[in-house]
């Protein structure tokens, strides 16, 4: 019998100042699919759920649901339709109840309080996401707030659901248990659309996939039948390698030393550091795995001196044996450390700043400054330096930081950080959002600086990233350190635990497992 | 149907060609206002516009005026690119003629040779301190230095009069609230015979090239500007606010109270009330309209000065009254915020219905 078909896009088409971000994209969704959109940043995901969703029209192109043609005109009009999206970044109001910031987003549809609190009970207990609707948002964490964001989407009569990277911000346990509730979800008829960096959620999860690069579909496939590398070919053309695999060493002496670390919240949003103690050695990369807003932030800003340590009779940070507890990075830096903070722009780099002056925002002890004046030429040159050693997609070094693209940028911000010769490098999130042949780049550097014996500390999120970079390997939660392990001593589910906080895992009996990168 | 759409970079060549459509249109408008005020509009504006500078002698108080509204929009330029909003150079100005004058009085009888420098010197001083007073209440207490500058300004104004009504009052002056007359010693040396213009225009020539050594060449001037642009970037780099936000205050203090004494010890050569018809304020308009650039700051305080001089002439030669200055400041800074706009967005035309016919 013949499927109506859920969703077709036939010939999208939207451009935007300056870019043509879909170029004629054919999609179709049956009933109960879940389909992945994958791309790299800036592949024009995000436009075209934008259209699916109403949030933007397409300049051409139509668009069937259910079989009829369709004019999406706005958000509220795809939730009539039964179309929910859960986005990268929710929009909770910390200071309501999960029934209210519900009842916020529904209108009138949500009907009032009490049966909208049944309805949520049941509805979650019945997709195995259990919530209770009258707890404050602010005291949920990252997982059930996205859970509170997926039943909202539930309450509704809903036939396509939109996720946009919905596991960046999960643990391995917590995506495990989005995904029996996805495919417990599509048994029901509805249909899932799953937007992704990670390829081996894709291929463990969906049924079809839509590969977007540059704007246009560049392939679609069976993801059971491909394996992640055949994926990511398609998503990167032919040209950039995919994967590498480095060796791991030891280390040597240690470099940077914490001892005993403590901090105190100043505001809600702020984690306290509570005893960390770790130590990198030159010439090795230490990983700290985490979900974001475990500590990761406030750590990195001790470690950098942007948050200074009151002094104290027993100083907890050590560069090279000697305290560093009251110095500003300034001074940090002198004494060899360099820093890609998680922000580029705004931070890493001064958004309305040429490239050139960007280089010297950092890099001034290193012959640009004389007598207080600075040295335009050497400035320019070690830009353009920079900018052809690193491979920096610029027009040139007076390119203003804000036209690049996140992952030129940080080959750039990276670049400069290790043009320094740093003798320590905290890098946060160093691939973030970085299309896969800046991220290979950006790997290279790292391990490169590491085998000059650079001590390398890397704070990220994407494990994949730290299985392959890093020598040593542990996790951050609510501002405690888990224990630190060899990398290819410590499995997935480990750090998984370690993530959630649970550092009492044994992992003597894991030499065996070895992880294998996507 | 046309609408504003956010450009994808902010424009350069609107930013240069804003103050200048601001100008226009300001002409335009005072035009407007006079056809409504006068009988011949035209007229006017020569009058307002044209005759104060149609001499040689026009054109020594053109520079003369420009001088003290120069050297306070330099250091508010400065200021404003670390996004420190001193809105108090009036209120330094008039703490430098205070200071200044205090110094002065003491040299009335001496022919001594210090007498001129220490007069500037002091009101540098008086400034300096002025200003940095601010600066402690923003970096200690976290005041917002627009409220306390501007706050400043008023103490400074009462302290002023305070003073030649007091202690500084000149003893043999009828009970005028004037303090006495400088020495000679204590004038500025005139630069050009047979006007009023004095050495201070110098002044500022110098401050001019040395504010844009500072912003363009010096490492601390650029620390500034990413203080200003991303503080989160200057905090990343260790680059110290607080120091910085001192220096920039301070350093606009220092030259707003240099204005305040050269006016003293220039064509006033006392103290009195009215020290200031607000150049203080006028430099913030001249700051932004020279895009806190030095020599867009030049020229646009030469503009300002025409306003002042044009607005003395029309209360003179039309009988319009002093008002019209400032209504003419308004009018430049009203139109050049609304052009502003252009550089950040720019007119689109959107056609009202979307096709949707199928490409495929």
């Amino acid at each position: 019998m013949h499927k109506i078909k859920r969703l077709e896009l036939r010939g999208i088409s939207k451009q935007y100042p300056g870019c043509l971000a879909n170029d004629n994209i054919d999609l179709t969704i049956e009933p109960g699919e879940i389909h992945a959109l994958l791309g790299e940043n800036g592949a024009g995901k995000s436009t075209l759920m934008k259209i699916i969703y109403g949030v933007t029209q397409p300049n051409q192109g139509e668009v069937f649901f259910n079989e009829h043609p369709v004019n999406i005109k706005n958000p509220a009009q795809a939730r009539d339709m039964g179309i929910g999206m859960v986005f990268q970044h929710f929009s909770l109001f910390e200071s309501l109840t999960i029934v209210e910031n519900i009842a916020l987003a529904l209108g009138k549809q949500g009907g009032d309080i009490k049966s909208l609190s049944e309805r949520i009970r049941i509805v979650s207990s019945r997709y195995g996401m259990p919530l209770q609707p009258d707890r404050l948002v602010a005291t949920l964490s990252t997982g059930e707030r996205q859970r509170v964001e997926i039943v909202r989407c539930l309450v509704q009569d809903i036939e396509l659901l939109i996720l946009d990277e919905p596991t960046s911000v999960l643990t391995p346990q917590e995506v495990e248990a989005l995904f029996s509730t996805l495919r417990h979800l599509s048994s029901e008829g509805c249909s899932i659309l799953f937007i992704s960096h990670k390829l081996h959620e894709v291929t463990a999860l969906c049924d079809h996939a839509t590969i977007l690069r540059h704007g246009k579909v560049s392939g679609t496939c069976i993801p059971k039948q491909e394996t992640s590398k055949s994926i990511a070919t398609m998503m990167v053309g032919n040209e950039t390698p995919i994967s590498t695999n480095y060796n791991k060493v030891q280390g040597d002496e240690v470099f940077l030393c914490i001892d005993n670390l403590s901090t105190n919240a100043k505001h809600d949003f702020e984690v306290a550091l509570k005893k960390i103690s770790l130590n990198v050695k030159k010439g090795e990369i230490l990983g700290i795995a985490g979900v974001a807003g475990n500590g990761q932030e406030e750590l990195l800003m001790a470690l950098s001196g942007e948050i200074r340590q009151k002094k104290s009779k027993n100083p907890s940070i050590y560069f090279d044996g000697q305290p560093v507890d009251s110095l500003n990075p300034f001074k940090r830096r002198r004494l060899g450390m360099g820093f890609v903070p998680e922000d580029r722009l705004g931070r890493g780099a001064v958004p309305t700043m040429t490239l050139s002056q960007n280089t010297l925002l950092t890099s001034f002890d290193f012959g640009l400054v004389k007598n207080g004046l600075i040295q335009v030429k050497k400035m320019k040159a070690l830009a353009n330096l920079i900018i052809e050693k690193y491979k920096v997609k610029a027009v040139g070094e007076f390119s203003h930081a804000e036209s690049l693209s996140g992952g030129n940028l940080q080959k750039f911000i990276i670049g400069r950080e290790m043009q320094q010769n740093p003798k320590l490098l905290l890098a946060s999130h160093p691939t973030w959002g970085v299309d896969i042949g800046a991220q290979v780049a950006i790997h290279k550097a790292l391990i490169q600086l590491r085998d000059q014996g650079g001590a390398i500390l890397v704070v990220s999120e994407d494990l994949d990233e730290l299985y392959q970079i890093s020598d040593r390997l542990c996790a951050i939660c609510d501002g405690e350190l888990s224990p630190i392990k060899a990398t290819n001593e410590v499995s997935l589910e480990t750090v998984g635990c370690w993530m959630a906080g649970d550092f009492s895992v044994d992992s003597v009996n894991e030499k065996e497992i070895v992880h294998v990168a996507s | 149907m046309l609408r504003l759409e956010a450009r994808p970079e902010i424009s350069t060549f609107w930013s240069y060609v804003s103050p200048i459509l601001a100008a226009v249109l300001t002409l335009i408008a005072g035009f407007m206002l006079f056809s409504a005020l006068t009988d011949d509009p035209l007229q006017a504006l020569s009058t307002f516009f044209i005759s104060p500078i149609a001499d040689a002698y026009g054109i020594s108080e053109l520079l003369l005026k420009a001088t003290p509204i120069l050297l306070c929009a330099y250091g508010l330029a400065i200021c404003y690119r670390a996004s420190v909003w001193n809105i108090g150079a009036e209120g330094q100005l008039l703490m430098g003629a205070l200071i200044g004058s205090s110094v002065a009085l003491l040299f009335v009888d001496s022919t001594s040779s210090m007498a001129m420098p220490l007069t500037l010197l002091a009101g540098v001083v008086g400034g300096t301190l002025w200003a940095g007073f601010a600066a402690m209440l923003k970096v200690q207490f976290h005041t917002n230095e627009i409220l306390t500058t501007i706050m400043m300004n008023y103490i400074a104004l009462n302290l002023l009069v305070w003073s030649v009504h007091g202690p500084l009052k000149d003893p043999n002056g009828y009970n005028f609230p004037e303090s006495a007359l400088f020495g000679d010693s204590t004038l500025m040396p005139i630069l050009w015979a047979d006007t009023r213009l004095h050495i201070g225009i110098l002044f500022a020539a110098i401050v001019m090239v040395l504010t844009w050594v500072f912003l363009r060449r010096s490492f601390v001037g650029f620390q500034i500007q990413v203080l200003g642009l991303d503080p989160s970037a200057a905090r990343m780099a260790g680059f110290k606010g607080k120091k910085l936000t001192y220096l920039v205050l301070m350093i606009s203090g220092g030259l707003a109270g240099l204005a305040g004494a050269i006016e003293v010890a220039g064509p006033i050569g006392q103290l009195v009330p009215s020290v200031s018809p607000g150049y203080g304020y006028s430099a913030i308009i001249v700051a932004f309209l020279g895009r806190l650039h030095p020599v867009g700051i030049t020229l646009a305080g030469l503009l300002m000065a025409l306003i002042f001089m044009g607005g003395e002439l029309a209360q003179i030669d039309l009988g319009l009254p002093n008002a019209i200055t400032g209504v003419f400041q308004g009018l430049l800074l009203f139109f050049l915020l609304a052009c502003d706009v252009f550089i950040r967005y720019r007119i689109v035309n959107v056609p009202k219905l979307l096709p949707t016919n199928s490409a495929s």
